[in-house]
């Protein structure tokens, strides 16, 4: 039950965060619902998922608000209105028609399968010594995993610091 | 199977605000919007009722944990995010620089 008011209540907040006019303002409705997302995981019962959902959406606010503090532009009055409308109602048709194939073969929700997972729980504490399985799943089971992502991580740090760089030589006259 | 739908209306937020926004920020939220409801679904599916965390202990059954491997996944995915979305702002501050806007209608020497 207490899922259904925070998804209700995140969906709220995107649609606030997607259609008001003022830049901040939308910021800061995407981090309400992050945080609604954060207390989601927490109900769902993953509670490493909800430190990281915290502190990564933190982060994402600061980047966030940074890009839009004091630029802070009117939206202008949107050309080609019905033509842009048709096209994104059609994708997300297109998209939902998808959806609804894949939601048949889902799972009822509540008893998930577990076929992979089974083998983690059972040998999981005898062969990383981990109490933690999700620790145990991330860093021994997969750690290439892991280790890809930091690669993609400092792949990103790397281009923005690209991106983001002055030029550094004054130009000689 | 309500929440699977909910989180379905969620991404297609998300992809309203991708494909309908001509602002470049409300773009990078409408990302920000999918990757949230991509997270809380995978999350979704390992969940079981009457489940507990993923954490050993003693004198309780093991196999009524929820699944811990969606929960691993989606925290490398997580953080992944955090990274693409640095990177997507630092180019939008970049674009803002040079073209004084964030109306991608108005960048006008993007096209070839």
């Amino acid at each position: 039950m207490e899922l259904h008011i925070l998804l209700i209540f995140m969906i709220v907040s995107a649609l606030v965060a997607i259609e008001v006019k003022d830049l901040l303002s939308s910021v800061i409705a995407v981090g309400a619902t992050g945080f609604a997302l954060c207390l989601a995981f927490l109900v769902l019962k993953a509670p490493d998922l909800a430190i990281t959902q915290l502190v990564v959406e933190i982060l994402c606010l600061i980047i966030l608000i940074r890009a839009t503090i004091r630029k802070d532009i009117p939206l202008a009055i949107e050309g080609r209105w019905i033509f842009n409308t048709v096209a994104t109602v059609a994708f997300i048709v297109v998209f939902l028609f998808f959806a609804q194939l894949a939601l048949k073969e889902l799972p009822a929700f509540g008893y998930p399968i577990m076929a992979v997972v089974k083998r983690y729980l059972q040998e999981g504490l005898a062969q990383t010594g981990a109490v933690n399985l999700v620790s145990a799943v991330i860093l021994d089971f997969r750690a290439f995993d892991t280790l890809g992502e930091a690669t993609v991580l400092f792949t990103a740090v790397i281009g923005i610091m690209a991106v983001l760089r002055r030029p550094g030589r004054k130009k000689e006259r | 199977m309500t929440l699977y739908l909910l989180c379905l209306l969620l991404f297609c937020i998300g992809l309203y605000g991708v494909l309908r926004k001509r602002n470049l920020v409300k773009m990078i939220v409408g990302l920000g919007i999918i990757e949230y409801s991509m997270n809380l679904f995978f999350v979704l599916l390992g969940y079981r009722v009457h489940g507990r965390a993923p954490l050993d202990a003693r004198n309780q059954d093991i196999l009524n944990m929820v699944d811990p491997l969606p929960q691993a996944l989606v925290l490398t995915s997580i953080v992944i995010g955090l990274g693409v979305m640095a990177l997507i702002i630092a180019i939008a501050i970049r674009i803002y620089e040079k073209y004084g806007t964030f109306d991608i209608t108005k960048i006008k020497r993007l096209k070839g």
